[in-house]
């Protein structure tokens, strides 16, 4: 197994994108997918930093695919997801109307947000020229196995997401902004304020949610940590981790050491938990379980 | 006149929906196969055969509902209620999944396709598309868009748009949420259920009514007053104060509100909709043969050209608030 | 303070003898019922009719209604309980109200298995049940006066019409 590193999902300021990606082009991940995969309105703060990322990462040896948005519903969302198509990168879709842009033939990604939850979908994105699919995070191992065994007959690689705040809806409207009692077209950024999201409890007090926008997050971080083993013996090909705001290269690392079965789930664990300390682990979705079930 | 689609969850709400003016109903099979699986609720094979021979004697339709995501390994249970629906005489089926509408436009190729909301088609490229992979006849449009997309949608595509105006509202993109599933293990998508009353507790604790979901408290009120069912997206919680903004308590996502879209109507109409929806399979039939009535006679007016009747609803909505949801920009 | 309803002329042994009577007819007449219950028939549902002096259990797989009294403690054991005024109890079986209605705005109150109180009234819903014909079917003296005067009041206070013919 090996690493793709997926879009980053929060508003990060162009020179917090601009050190991340350096750093990730040092680390052990194979694959990067970069691009704007919530909020279109976040894109220009940013996007003159993508050409400058892909040469880097490209220049360190790493796999490099474009992300549309999640859920495109404006004109220029439309024309951007369109462009994309011809920005001569491999292109992963977020929203299956994307693939209305794809040039006949054309090889492409799916990413986690679009739902392929069983070997029907699966076979018919691989006819259409899929090659690589993250599967959404709420399949439990049972079917993510029988999706590796038909995505390689299909010559199409499975891979699972295996850490981060797992995207677990998205809106037309933003929530970031109506937090602070503003619509959607007058949120004045606000999401910009929280690196990692803004959290959520329950009226007891307990961490429930993640806000990030328009979209909704878990509020523990996702982990496959203490179930490598079950997915390599499944056939999932990578691990997708999820960009966050503090202490990425050296997840990074411990998750290739995953990856590549050089640790056990015990030590695995234990070593995530104190590179993120305080932070709750959750697994539950490849259980078959809630997916905010605590890890242990 | 714009064509009434509405709900019924037993036989008996199909025959009240049907009495009472709808033009089409649509239900599904009591398994997993439909966004609606609810104790108690939904269709058997036979059921659905006398159900469909009912609508058609009165001049209606049925649709059948088969809209949630095939689990894998599974797709055998979803695969035999299309072809059980297209053998019970069902008018069209609604499906969300693109491996399972595949293989309906191809074991099924004289069976109408409708897409069904869960699939999120949100904008005129995702609906051209479904409709140029496989036929499909008519969209069920997301409730994240505003009439003015409507508008501009219904100008890029060819096919037929319906449009959800009364009922319950999600707030997320349809079919694209796993809230459920983070607070319970069930979601739309795998189980056909959100926020399943298998996972609903009410209790009274130090004199307030509780409602929890999986253990997580949703909804917390003083005793005497109602607690509403803990859906998760209008639940009550609180985000913490931040370095930039103080803490807020309450229906962080969404009140609980429902949908109504009556006096849109007319600007629906102009914006080339075809049909209406109303939600609520799981709903009683006395609700749905009201329901139906007041947008039976909403349409008709629509169709006339007379404004809008006025105050159809307000027992319906009593105690509840209603919004015009997506439709209206502002709701963003 | 709750103005009770009449209380019946008999024990609660009595009570339950004619109720589950009714609950067999009901069953014997709408098979539907049970298949749509499905593993929640076997739930034992407690009707706590709060304006009414007796307690019922309802148990639908084992077609069998016991009636206890108020007062005796304690409580009969069960899975999940519905408390509500009778008014509000004959209009969502009656079907002249949405059981969801009844539900949010707090006229009824479950408590314990949702699940089970959602099947049974999905499947109470379909049956389409008109009281007063089940109830004239089985009553006898002395328990036919006490229903009729039982429904006349309960249609009164609740504005329902009972009967399905009207």
């Amino acid at each position: 197994m090996d690493l793709t590193i997926g879009p980053v999902a929060f508003f990060w300021t162009a020179e917090t994108v601009r050190g991340f990606y350096r750093d990730l082009a040092a680390s052990p991940a194979r694959r990067v997918v970069i691009g704007e995969w919530v909020c279109s309105k976040r894109l220009p703060f940013w996007q003159d930093e993508i050409p400058g990322a892909v040469e880097v990462l490209s220049a360190a040896g790493k796999e490099v695919a474009l992300s549309t948005l999640a859920l495109v519903t404006l004109r220029r969302e439309r024309r951007q997801t369109a462009d994309l198509f011809e920005a001569g990168l491999p292109v992963e879709i977020a929203d299956l109307g994307a693939l209305r842009y794809l040039p006949e033939g054309v090889p492409f990604q799916v990413g986690p947000t679009v739902n392929v939850y069983n070997e029907g979908t699966l076979e018919w994105l691989a006819r259409k020229g899929a090659t690589r699919v993250c599967l959404p995070p709420e399949l439990p191992l049972a079917s993510v196995a029988v999706l590796a065994r038909a995505g390689r007959a299909a010559g199409v690689a499975i891979e699972v997401w295996g850490h981060g705040r797992a995207p677990l809806a998205i809106s037309g409207r933003c929530y970031h902004a109506r937090l602070h009692d503003r619509a959607k077209d007058s949120c004045q950024f606000v999401c910009g304020d929280d690196p990692d999201g803004r959290d959520v409890e329950t009226l007891d007090g307990r961490a429930f949610l993640t806000v990030n926008g328009v979209q909704t997050l878990g509020h523990a971080h996702t982990t496959v940590a203490g179930q490598v083993a079950d997915l390599a013996e499944a056939g999932v090909s990578a691990l997708r981790l999820s960009p966050q705001a503090s202490g990425f290269p050296g997840l990074v690392r411990l998750y290739d050491k995953m990856a590549r079965q050089d640790i056990t789930a015990g030590d695995a664990l234990a070593r995530l938990q104190a590179l993120m300390p305080g932070a709750s682990l959750a697994n539950g979705f490849l259980a078959a379980a809630p997916g905010l079930r605590p890890v242990g | 006149m714009m064509e009434l689609v509405c709900p019924a969850g037993t036989p008996a709400a199909l025959r009240a929906a049907v009495d009472a003016g709808a033009h089409t109903v649509y239900c599904g099979f009591a398994d997993e196969t439909n966004a609606r699986n609810f104790p108690g609720l939904n269709f058997s094979r036979p059921e659905m055969a006398e159900g469909v021979a009912y609508a058609k004697a009165r001049g209606a339709r049925v649709l059948v509902a088969i809209n949630t995501f095939p689990r894998a390994g599974e797709q055998a249970l979803w695969h035999r209620a299309v072809a059980d629906a297209h053998g019970a005489g069902a008018h069209a089926v609604i499906l969300a999944d693109p491996g399972l509408i595949a293989h309906a436009a191809d074991t099924h190729p004289d069976l109408r396709l409708h897409l069904s909301v869960q699939a999120a088609a949100a904008n005129p490229d995702a609906i051209n598309f479904y409709a140029e992979s496989f036929g499909i006849r008519r969209v069920v449009l997301p409730r994240v868009l505003t009439v003015e997309e409507i508008t501009a949608i219904n100008r890029e595509i060819d096919i037929e748009t319906e449009v959800f105006v009364f009922g319950g509202l999600c707030v997320m993109a349809e079919g694209r949420c796993s809230l459920s599933s983070w607070a319970t293990g069930l979601s739309p998508n795998m189980n056909g259920v959100c926020s399943p009353a298998s996972h609903v507790v009410y209790d009274e604790v130090a004199g307030q009514n509780e409602a929890r979901l999986g253990g997580l408290l949703i909804h917390r009120t003083p005793k005497g007053a109602p607690v509403p069912y803990p859906t998760l997206c209008k639940g009550c919680f609180t985000a913490p104060a931040t370095d930039t903004g103080p803490a807020q308590t309450g229906h962080i996502f969404e009140d609980p509100v429902s949908l109504d879209a009556t006096e849109l109507i007319p600007r629906l109409q102009r914006a080339g909709v075809t049909a209406l929806k109303i939600e609520g399979r799981q709903r009683s039939r006395a609700y749905v043969a009201q329901v139906v009535r007041a947008f039976r006679a909403a349409v008709e007016a629509a169709e006339a050209g007379a404004p809008m009747p006025a105050g159809l609803l307000a027992k319906l909505t009593e105690g509840q608030s209603a919004t015009t949801g997506a439709y209206a920009k502002t709701w963003r | 303070m709750l103005r009770r309803l009449p209380a019946p002329p008999l024990s609660p042994a009595l009570a339950g003898r004619a109720l589950s009577a009714l609950l067999r007819r009901i069953a014997r007449r709408n098979p539907a019922i049970l298949s749509r219950l499905g593993p929640h028939g076997a739930a034992r549902f407690l009707i706590d009719v709060t304006d009414a002096p007796l307690l019922l259990l309802m148990e639908p797989q084992a077609q069998r209604m016991t009636a206890h009294r108020r007062s005796a403690a304690p409580v009969p054991g069960h899975d999940a309980a519905i408390r509500g005024r009778l008014a509000a109890f004959l209009a969502m079986l009656h079907g002249s109200e949405d059981g969801d209605a009844l539900f949010f705005s707090g006229e009824l109150a479950i408590a314990g298995d949702t699940s089970a109180v959602l099947a049974l009234r999905n499947a109470l819903d379909d049956a389409e049940l008109d009281l007063t014909a089940e109830l004239e079917a089985l009553a006898r003296p002395p328990l036919d006066v006490w229903l009729r005067r039982m429904m006349a009041a309960a249609a009164r206070r609740s504005g329902y019409v009972l009967s399905r013919e009207v």
